[in-house]
């Protein structure tokens, strides 16, 4: 960011960061929480340019996408801070809208750079009031329809907004976009930004992306990953790095392995999209040589072994329970891959499903979540909106129990499964968070 | 009449376009009904790169603007839905579904497309916000009525959609609207039907949230080939406590948010209403 404040603006500024600080200790000594969205959004009030003031003379990385933002932008954190070197700002806590944003800056006026989870909704305005130095776009699917709007739509949102990044060579900073070339909605929105770094890094939903977004027609995807149109050009762009397998290839032949704490493909993804960001800026900074910035990314990731505690095992009745986070039909997919590759095929599970504001108030999309795949283990329904679930998995084939709150339905799973075993919880985005706090 | 081993073939048009909502549920939910009660049934995933299978019973999804373009283009050209539903076959079709079996529906860019006219039913693009939340509508007086004689119960599920759709004189409204927006024309309707053709703008799935309405359709895909439209056949019942306890929980939830005061606006808050 490089606007020229007047003294009128700073002096805004200062007392609209005191004011986030400020409510923000309020609220922590009123017991409400941590506060963070409640200062950031009275921080706005005061200076509506708070967030672009705040990011200014930073290096700034924003991460979106429908799933995976959340362990991304730990991973890029991560990445990013070497040993004794300063740590990134990030908004850490989930609060991914400009509140939350301001609130995590603001905390930190020390940070060099800033890592921020984007909400999909809010990318253009971030885009414009940070002017980012990498924009990391993971993938995009059906999510909360009631509120984030469907696919094409927030895909065009995005493709005007990163048609407006600087390019580089010109007067700012230009901006990497670090576009996964595997999705062909992440794929048009990303092919209109000035500078794109191109990750094949995966993705097994595809149910949101036939219709092609250029021309209408039908996009075809083959077995080996490729994408193509079959009546315009679109197609899946070449790519600088392909996550194959347990390693990161990339376009020169060199192989590095992604070594994580993280289980499931979908985190070798994350990991891989977040260590070519991270190679941008470790390498700007002179931090890693030229060329060398991938290596000393991934090199730095091995120890993360949870996000917010998600992937993270707790102990109730003496058993191991196992928190996974899933949020819509493709990150529930992704989770059942996680529960064969990494699972005990008989693991009893218990899933958890709300339906507020966070989650998005439809539950239909629990009709497009293949829960057949469950069959043959023992299944505990709970949540708000067991009930909901309760119906699907009886039309799934699946037996299963429906349980009211998350403790008693995990203790009815430690019961009804053989002792020793895990039992695997999944809950979407406030399921999540229930359960968390009721440990 | 038993149906018991009758063969039944159910298909759910282009889940690669239409697919968005999770209305692939309607298709399942009349497979197992009708597994259930012994029938032979196959479930088919028509996608939209393969001509249109020929089937009993249809059912279309919700989808997003361009995709549903490209749907009703596709189903016109390839003629098959409208020549089964001339032979009698059943259709159900939910918001973009709805409005392509209409006349005409339009595109995001508010142009106006040929739908494939198997209702009469014409969407224009809503001057308001979309229509977004629960929605509970009472069966209109004429509208299908079960095996046995009786109304509907009270049709519920989630409306997501801009479209404003008007029913002409050649189909009759679904429901009279008494929460959300419905068909959004002015008159408090919801849904259309004609025939064996069936509209509605509610998701949920419709027919999870709304069991009786999947077995009045399964009636009809399974009376005698040859019998006029409202033929229906008696099927026996199955254990729908589950389902039941869904649909009075999903009631409860929307009539006990219609009050002004804060636990209601509470409540609304939290269930989108």
């Amino acid at each position: 960011m490089t606007v020229r404040a007047s003294p009128q603006r700073t002096a805004r500024t200062a007392v609209a960061t005191a004011v986030v600080s400020g409510v923000n200790r309020l609220s922590r000594a009123l017991g409400r929480g941590s506060g963070t969205v409640v200062g950031g959004r009275a921080g706005l009030v005061v200076d509506p340019g708070l967030l672009a003031a705040l990011a200014d003379g930073r290096q700034v990385a924003l991460v979106t996408g429908t799933n995976g933002k959340t362990t991304t932008t730990r991973l890029l954190a991560v990445a990013l801070t070497g040993t004794g070197g300063p740590t990134p700002v990030s908004n850490d806590t989930g609060a991914n809208m400009p509140a939350g944003h301001v609130a995590a800056l603001a905390g930190a006026p020390d940070a060099r750079a800033a890592v921020l989870e984007v909400d999909e909704g809010y990318l253009g305005r971030l885009i414009v009031e940070t002017d980012p130095d990498v924009v990391v776009l993971l993938n995009l699917s059906r999510d909360q329809l009631d509120r984030i709007a469907e696919v094409r739509m927030l895909v065009d949102r995005w493709r005007a907004a990163l048609a407006g990044l600087s390019p580089p060579g010109g007067a700012g900073v230009g901006t990497l976009v670090v576009a996964n070339a595997d999705d062909p909605m992440v794929a048009w929105a990303a092919a209109s930004a000035p500078e794109v770094c191109w990750v094949g890094a995966g993705q097994v939903w595809h149910d949101d992306a036939v219709g092609c977004p250029s021309c209408g027609g039908r996009i075809a995807f083959g077995d080996d990953g490729r994408w193509a149109c079959d009546r315009c050009a679109f197609a899946r762009p070449d790519v600088a790095a392909d996550v194959s397998g347990p390693d990161l290839m990339l376009a020169d032949g060199t192989r590095l392995p992604i070594r994580i704490g993280l289980p499931g493909q979908f985190n070798r993804s994350n990991a891989a999209m977040a260590a070519m960001a991270a190679a941008r800026l470790l390498e700007a900074t002179g931090e890693a040589a030229a060329g060398a910035g991938v290596a000393t990314a991934l090199g730095r990731l091995a120890g993360v072994t949870e996000v917010a505690g998600r992937f993270s095992t707790v102990t109730r009745a003496g058993r191991p329970v196992r928190l996974l986070l899933a949020k819509n039909p493709a990150g529930w997919t992704a989770i059942f891959d996680l529960l064969d590759e990494t699972g005990d095929p008989a693991a009893a599970v218990v899933l958890s499903v709300n339906a507020r504001t966070a989650d998005g108030f439809d539950t239909s999309w629990l009709w497009d979540v293949p829960f057949e795949r469950l069959g043959g283990r023992s299944v505990v329904a709970t949540g708000e909106r067991r009930l909901d679930l309760g119906v699907r998995l009886r039309y799934a084939g699946v037996a299963h129990a429906v349980v009211d709150g998350p403790l008693p339905a995990i203790d009815h799973a430690v019961a009804g499964s053989s002792p020793g075993t895990t039992v695997e919880f999944l809950g979407n985005y406030t399921a999540f968070a229930d359960l968390r706090r009721a440990l | 009449m038993s149906v018991a081993g009758r063969r039944l073939t159910v298909a759910v048009v282009y889940p690669d376009l239409l697919g968005t909502y999770g209305d692939g549920g309607n298709g399942m939910v009349l497979a197992r009904r009708a597994a259930w009660r012994g029938i032979d049934v196959e479930l088919l995933q028509a996608t939209s790169d393969r001509p249109l299978p020929p089937a009993d019973l249809y059912t279309i999804g919700g989808g997003e603007d361009g995709p549903q373009v490209r749907a009703a283009t596709s189903l016109i050209e390839d003629g098959m839905l409208a020549e089964r539903v001339e032979a009698g076959a059943v259709v159900l079709a939910v918001c973009a579904g709805f409005q392509l079996v209409g006349r005409t529906f339009p595109d995001a860019a508010d142009r106006p497309h040929d739908g494939l006219g198997l209702l009469d039913v014409a969407t224009a693009k809503g001057n308001g916000p979309r229509a977004v939340g629960e929605l509970v509508a009472a069966p209109a007086h004429d509208a299908p009525h079960t095996a046995t004689g009786d109304r509907l119960p009270r049709l519920n599920g989630f409306e997501n959609h801009g479209g404003m759709t008007v029913v002409g004189p050649g189909s009759r409204p679904l429901a009279r609207v008494e929460r959300g927006v419905g068909n959004g024309g002015g008159d408090g309707s919801e849904g259309a039907w004609a025939g064996r053709v069936l509209g509605t703008y509610l998701h949920g799935p419709v027919l999870a949230r709304n069991t009786a309405l999947a077995d009045v359709l399964l009636g009809w895909a399974l009376a005698p080939a040859g019998s006029p439209a409202g033929a229906t056949v008696e099927l026996e019942g199955l254990d729908d406590h589950e389902e039941l306890a869904l649909r009075y929980e999903r009631l409860e939830a929307v009539d006990g948010a219609g009050g002004t005061g804060w636990r209601s606006r509470w409540a609304r808050m939290r269930t989108g209403r």
